[in-house]
């Protein structure tokens, strides 16, 4: 019995161990990320194949959430204001909790799935086949060759995904206001026009620029942490895509509070 | 001059509790080929590696063509191993780059060389290790396990190098290729032995070694057992090499 607890004890332990290390780690990779994204030579070629990466692999995707969100939203909402005959205010009703929060985080959602796991990956088997040794030993650093271009280029990226998903999903809600619930076309863009604020385009277009940095050294991170072989890359990808899902939504919790606070 | 490229002095590395390189003194002779063996987890690697500088000493020196590496800061460090070339084990191509574009991506990223010239100096390298024109524009995921190494080889060598790391060059290939891998790495030594140049390989292939190496160090458990030219080695009475050269 004793020896049991002990182990046990051993083992939580261990756990925190193995977490403290990890935080070290994630700090440390953060840090040097900093550091190499200023120091020259600038590498804006690689930076611009990961911007036309990640809005090659998301804007479809990112295309389909949008619109339908934008018309089931808007749907809902008509269910619920018709009772009290408010159902004017779709409009302005889903055009500002697209702006703050859902084109943001689903933005967040759907490149931390694609484009964070594909970060991990391609860092990864670089990892496990030397390659990452081979940029070293011809004396480029690898964090600024492989992580710093797709780190940017994720944080240049989600704030313009973000605001496709905000306009498509304003033309969603506006399609099935105006067309299927029949509320009259300029009653439902003035009514947006009325209570839209420029503060809140600009509380999404933050979130979704801080979602975009978080995603991408957390994608690098779990690609440069990869240990073993195939198995390793695999593992490495999925930790990419669960840890930038989560600190998603986590971080919007608390970028939400904050920023209603100062906006 | 000195007659050694590489010295390594009272080399001591540990990882944790456990001593990896155990106070290692000895040099590797310049304008020849040395090959270390030794049995897995020996050190081989981790010793290549202090020579490139991607592991540092935990105590001693590694000097490298009068430089002590270790005393280098980051930069100088990055600028100094363009000495070197390295062909992995597994070659370690860019596998997001054609073969044309793995050769010339040192050459694109460390000289003013114009598009021309580094077509010129990519198409004769390729050349010089049997890689015809059309698989100079195919991915590595396309080529076969030779070629890639032939194509690491033709990388490794783009900046004329002074020395040339190679970590078990031939391990998983059949023995045709091996042996036209070594004839590769003994042909790169004598085209530019006169400048002074270095080849050390590590190997597990006791006979190709024999064969084509000036100079052997066998490690065992971070230690050098022998150090001897290739005729004196082979007449050593050290049991743990008899063994390794009956096999
Ligand atoms: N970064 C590291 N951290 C901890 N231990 C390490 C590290 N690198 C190597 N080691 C240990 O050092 C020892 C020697 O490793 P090394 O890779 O140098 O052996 P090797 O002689 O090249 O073996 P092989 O022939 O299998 O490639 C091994 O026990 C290995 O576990
Ligand atoms: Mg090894």
């Amino acid at each position: 019995m004793k020896a049991m607890v002990e182990k046990q004890i051993e083992q939580l332990g261990n756990t925190v161990m193995q977490m403290l290390q990890g935080l070290g780690d994630f700090t440390n990779f953060t840090f040097k990320t900093i550091f190499w994204t200023f120091k020259p030579p600038y590498r804006f070629k690689l930076l611009f194949e990961q911007i036309y990466f990640i809005g090659n692999k998301s804007v479809f995707i990112i295309f389909l959430t949008s619109s339908f969100t934008g018309a089931v939203f808007a749907y809902q909402i008509y269910v619920g204001m018709k009772v009290i005959n408010a159902d004017s205010f779709i409009g302005p009703l889903v055009t500002i909790a697209l702006a703050k929060e859902l084109a943001p985080v689903l933005s967040g959602l759907v490149v931390a799935g694609r484009c964070g796991a594909a970060m991990a990956a391609q860092i990864g088997t670089m990892k496990v086949t030397e390659q990452i040794d081979a940029l070293e030993v011809m004396g480029i650093n690898s964090y600024q060759y492989l992580a710093v271009p797709r780190i940017l280029g994720a944080t240049i990226s989600l704030p313009l995904l973000s605001a496709i998903f905000l306009m498509i999903g304003y033309g969603g809600s506006w399609l099935i206001g105006t067309k299927l619930l029949q509320i009259d076309e300029v009653i439902f863009t003035s009514k947006v026009s009325d209570f839209m604020e420029l503060g809140m385009v600009a509380e999404g277009i933050i979130k979704a620029t801080v979602f975009g940095y978080l995603i991408g050294i957390i994608g690098t991170y779990h690609g440069f942490m990869v240990q073993g072989g195939a198995e390793g890359v695999g593992k490495g990808t999925n930790m990419a895509v669960v840890w930038g899902m989560i600190t998603v939504l986590v971080v919007d919790f608390f970028l939400t509070s904050f920023l209603t606070k100062i906006l | 001059m000195n007659e050694y490229s590489i010295e390594f002095k009272n080399l001591v590395k540990t990882f944790g509790n456990s001593t990896i390189l155990n106070n290692l003194s000895f040099g590797i002779h310049k304008n020849k080929i040395t090959t270390i063996l030794g049995f897995s987890g020996a050190g081989k690697t981790t010793l290549m590696k202090h020579i490139l500088g991607l592991t540092m000493p935990t105590s001693g020196d590694v000097i490298v063509l009068g430089t002590a590496i270790n005393k280098l800061d980051e930069m100088s460090l990055r600028e100094f191993r363009r000495n070197f070339g390295m062909v992995f084990q597994y070659a370690a191509l860019f596998d997001f780059l054609t073969s044309f574009e793995n050769v010339a991506f040192p050459l694109r990223e460390f000289t003013k060389m114009n598009e021309e010239e580094i077509k010129d100096k990519v198409l004769k390298l390729l050349d010089s290790v049997g890689i015809s024109r059309e698989a100079a524009y195919r991915l590595p995921s396309e080529l076969s396990g030779g070629m890639r190494k032939r194509v690491g080889l033709a990388r490794g060598l783009a900046l004329d190098p002074h020395i040339m790391l190679y970590d078990e060059p031939t391990s998983g290939l059949d023995p045709i290729t091996t042996h036209m891998v070594y004839d590769l790495m003994r042909d790169t030594q004598l085209a530019n032995v006169k400048n002074g140049f270095t080849s050390v390989i590590i190997s597990h292939d006791i006979h190709a070694t024999l064969k084509y190496s000036d100079y052997i160090v066998f490690m065992e458990k971070g230690t050098v057992v022998e150090h001897l030219d290739v005729e004196s080695f082979k007449k050593s009475a050290n049991p743990v090499i008899r063994r390794f050269l009956e096999l």
